[in-house]
């Protein structure tokens, strides 16, 4: 069996993080009821690394219930943050705490006995999350180039109130282009409406007593709904579901097989187009025991809209590169197909790869569901996300505002932003190019021609 | 003579165990239909055609399992070990951790040198076992890494280890509509290669064994496990024991030979389909009965019309008529298009093989003109009934059953290539385009021989 190791830095890294080890250990108690994969389960989890340069968030983990999970050796923690700076986190503590960071990766790199995947996640917002937690990329890819880096990024929002949001996320997204070997972007505010919807459906009293007991996507560990949660708590166990999804068909069995490193071979075709926008569904599950199909069949055409996102995109109404669906539970082969079918006609390939689907079965279904699908869309529709993000980006930059705040940073040059704003240009460039082949009528190149 | 099965990759491991299975189940039935001293002589013959023997009596497959994760194997081992009526050589498997990703130049470059001489040693101890070898039987997919790119270099690696013994390999065309999105590159390359060191592919496709589910089997929900269980079905109605010649007094005791020597005259011809009849639930069994004439009336439809199964074949396709010249180089597209047939092979098993005329298999017209009709047309036979199906036929047939499939894949796989999508993938594993570019012309060369039958 292989492993990852998550790698969670800044604020929003650690708070996501958490409720991912939150989740992963009641799916894990649950399996191991039944008495199969008990240590080899466990041994997948083991490896965190916690990296924060303000103590507060990492102090409450340790307090909460996941402090058995964690010793000091997996901590890396400073006590004044990083203000808000990307340069702070990269230049400055980067490398300061270089050696520490080697050191940490290096040991929980040697308990794992097949180290297949780093899995990082922050924001893209701030200072620690953003500079820091890039800085780490580099050094992932510097120390273990074999092994696969997947990072999930919340984007900030537009209305996002840390006004140098905009450089902190166009740095890191230099980063990110030229060392993740994939990207699962994330927007608070798909993560907020899905909260929402899900809160409306459940409180309406339409479906009242027959959504299943501990179904819902938002939920925490083994507990319905309490005061004690936080605000994020909800939105943070989406992104925390979609990584148990990513990586259940690596801990379970299933008829076919989807490992991690087959996402990456299948849904980058070029090295920079590796961001993938990725669907959660159902978002719970009901208390039918007998899934009819019809309800099966709405959840992958929900997988599709636009409302189960989570960045602020449409698929449908895009260019479709690659696109991967993992099912787990109760789902056969045939299942797939009919909907691959069935939703095929309504979705825009691109030409080269018209049947572009990377499929998985896992048997086992995530803790409360009886089914679930992960849906993970290279596709032209993130364009829009970075436009945007370009956008603001410049509005700050062509004023110069609080640019010295990073300039004076020890190896923060001007170069640095005009190289982040080109590296995003030419990124966005890549996906205007694909776009224009939207639509235009396909000439298949020429065959080969065989002397006969 | 005995097989010795090499199981690759995920699909390979999956069908392998089904086929183990299928092939025991029918052994130890008593729908057998013949006398009980013919029941006992097939007996014989399969299980050592498939099996050797323990002290327990356990009879133990004749497998190598490989794959480079391990759950699939873990799995197969132990639901083989849980029937009681098999089981696997606990000894005779070797997995990794990571897979292979999906990438046929993982399996090919990176993985086959690195644990050759690991493998091998396996066969070479179930080659041991053998009294006598009558040769190699690989099953894998083309659509991901292990399978494929493994697989096919582990071929080439039986190929020199045992120069003389035939190998087949067992091939799964993918779903058309994807199952793995650089499927189409995984199996140009894995086609190109087998065709150097394989001596014959017999090839299953997803989707037509899918529609037999469906359509025959009247499956509702189809997993993998049904689409693995016919094709399980299939190839042992083909490789159970029988009479491989007229008046023989044993069970053929060479069965890859007797099929390469039947089917593949040419070296540029190595593309086998595999058709059967009857095929139906077992509920429906009960209910039903068949004449041979209806059997083979509808086997040889199912030939010249390139139909994947007994339902909705076009009856309209005929054999061009004597004196008339055959449509010049026939377009792969053609609809309505003639199956021409350089060769096949029909097996009969059950009550009255005896009395089966199989004239219209034997007319001229089906075939090209190289061979004579009478040896075009091979013909293997036993009394003993098979999987409860008083009477079935198979047919293996080198014609041009997988023109338009190649056609379309090699299409597939061009149309992404020409936009050079994926390749850094395959290049960091040391696949460059020049090897991509080698694939595809031996795959035209083979679609241009097909099509000019």
């Amino acid at each position: 069996m292989t492993q990852s190791v998550v790698v969670q830095v800044g604020q929003c890294g650690n708070q996501v993080g958490c409720r991912f080890w939150d989740l992963a250990l009641r799916e894990h108690a649950a399996v191991n009821k039944k008495g199969i994969y008990d240590e080899a389960l466990s041994s997948f989890f083991r490896n965190a690394l916690l990296i924060d340069m303000e103590e507060g968030v990492v102090n409450e983990i340790l307090q909460g219930p996941l402090r058995e999970v964690f010793d000091s050796k997996q901590l890396i923690t400073d006590v004044s943050g990083s203000g808000n700076n990307w340069a702070v986190g990269h230049k400055q503590y980067g490398n300061q705490y270089r050696e520490h960071i080697v050191e940490k990766l290096r040991r929980t790199a040697e308990h794992c006995d097949c180290l297949q995947c780093f899995f990082v996640i922050h924001s893209m917002g701030g200072g620690t999350g953003s500079g820091l937690g890039t800085f780490v990329l580099n050094v992932l890819e510097d120390e273990f180039p074999e092994v696969y880096r997947f990072v999930t990024s919340v984007y900030p929002s537009g209305e996002d109130d840390v006004i140098t949001s905009p450089y902190n996320s166009v740095l890191a997204m230099k980063e990110l282009n030229e060392h993740a070997d994939c990207v699962l972007p994330i927007e608070n505010e798909s993560l907020f409406s899905i909260v929402s919807k899900i809160h409306q459906m459940t409180n309406s009293g339409k479906l009242g007593s027959t959504v299943k007991q501990n179904s819902l996507l938002t939920l925490s560990a083994g507990r319905i709904k309490t005061e004690q949660e936080k605000p994020f708590d909800a939105m943070n166990n989406i992104v925390a579901n979609l990584l148990l999804n990513l990586t259940s068909s690596a801990r379970f069995e299933g008829s076919l097989n989807m490992d991690l490193n087959e996402v990456s071979m299948n849904l980058v075709p070029f090295p920079r187009l590796h961001y993938l926008v990725s669907s959660l569904t159902p978002l719970y599950t009901l208390a039918d025991v007998n899934v009819p199909s019809r309800r099966l069949d709405q959840m992958f055409s929900d997988a599709f809209s636009k409302d189960h996102q989570l960045i602020q995109a449409d698929p449908k109404h895009s260019l479709y590169l690659a696109c991967a669906l993992l099912v787990r539970g109760n789902v056969q082969v045939s299942d797939l197909r009919r909907n691959i079918e069935r939703l095929k006609p309504s979705l825009h390939f691109v030409s080269w790869n018209q049947e572009g689907w990377k499929t998985g079965l896992c048997s086992v279904p995530p803790v409360g569901h009886s089914h679930s699908l992960l849906a993970l869309a290279n596709n032209t529709c993130v364009k829009p996300t970075f436009i945007e993000l370009k956008d603001r980006f410049m509005k700050l930059y062509k004023k110069k505002a609080h640019l010295h705040h990073y300039l004076h940073v020890d190896g923060m040059e001007q170069s640095c932003f005009s190289e982040a704003i080109s590296s995003l240009s030419d990124l966005i460039e890549e996906y205007s190019q694909l776009d224009a082949t939207k639509g235009v009528p396909r000439t298949d190149p020429s065959r080969l021609k065989i002397a006969v | 003579m005995s097989i010795v099965t090499v199981q690759l990759g995920q699909c390979g491991n999956q069908i392998g165990y089904e086929v183990f299975n299928a092939i025991c189940r029918d052994f130890h039935s008593t729908h057998g239909l013949c006398s009980k001293k013919e029941n006992e002589s097939y007996q014989a013959a399969s299980k050592e055609r498939f099996f050797s023997e323990e002290e327990t009596g356990v009879p133990v497959a004749r497998a190598v399992l490989v794959d480079m994760e391990p759950k699939v194997i873990s799995q197969t081992l132990s639901r083989a070990a849980r029937s009681g009526l098999w089981k696997y050589d606990h000894q005779s498997h070797f997995c990794q951790k990571q897979g292979s990703g999906n990438n046929w130049a993982n399996g090919y470059s990176v993985h086959g040198p690195r644990y050759r001489d690991v493998i091998m040693n396996l066969v070479q101890k179930e080659a041991e076992k053998c009294d006598r070898l009558s040769g190699f039987f690989t099953v894998m997919s083309m659509a991901g890494g292990t399978g494929s790119g493994m697989g096919t270099f582990v071929t080439q690696c039986l190929r020199d280890a045992f120069p003389t013994s035939f190998i087949l390999n067992q091939v799964i065309w993918p779903y058309g509509t994807g199952e793995v999105i650089v499927q189409n590159y995984n199996s140009v390359l894995t086609l190109s290669h087998l065709y150097q060191s394989s001596d014959a592919l017999l090839v299953h496709e997803n989707d037509a064994i899918h529609k037999i589910c469906a359509q025959l089997m009247n499956i509702k929900k189809i997993s993998f496990g049904d689409v693995n269980q016919v094709i399980a079905h299939q190839l042992g109605s083909v490789f159970q024991p029988t009479y491989a010649s007229e008046g023989a007094s044993q069970y053929s005791r060479s069965p890859l030979g007797d099929l390469m020597e039947s089917l593949v005259p040419h070296p540029e011809f190595k593309m086998l389909g595999l058709r059967n009849i009857p095929q139906m639930s077992e509920n429906s069994l009960a209910y039903s009965t068949f004449t041979w004439p209806g059997l083979i009336k509808h086997l040889r439809q199912m030939l010249i019309a390139n139909a994947t199964m007994e339902e909705g074949i076009n009856w309209q396709v005929r054999p061009p008529l004597p004196g008339h010249p055959v449509p010049q180089k026939a377009s792969p597209n053609k609809a309505q298009h003639f199956n021409t047939s350089i060769a096949n092979l029909v097996v009969l098993r059950g009550k009255d093989v005896q009395s089966v005329d199989l004239g219209v298999f034997r007319e001229p017209a089906l075939y090209t003109s190289w061979l004579n009709p009478q040896d075009a047309v091979n013909v293997w036979k036993t009394p003993r009934a098979f999987n409860k199906y008083e009477k079935s036929a198979a047919l293996v047939s080198n014609s041009q059953f997988l023109l338009k499939l190649t056609d379309n894949i090699v299409g597939k796989a061009w149309n992404m290539f020409a936009s050079k999508a994926y390749l850094h993938q395959y290049t960091k594993f040391g696949i460059e385009e020049e090897d991509f570019l080698d694939s595809f012309t031996t795959l035209e060369q083979v679609i241009s021989s097909y099509a000019s039958l």
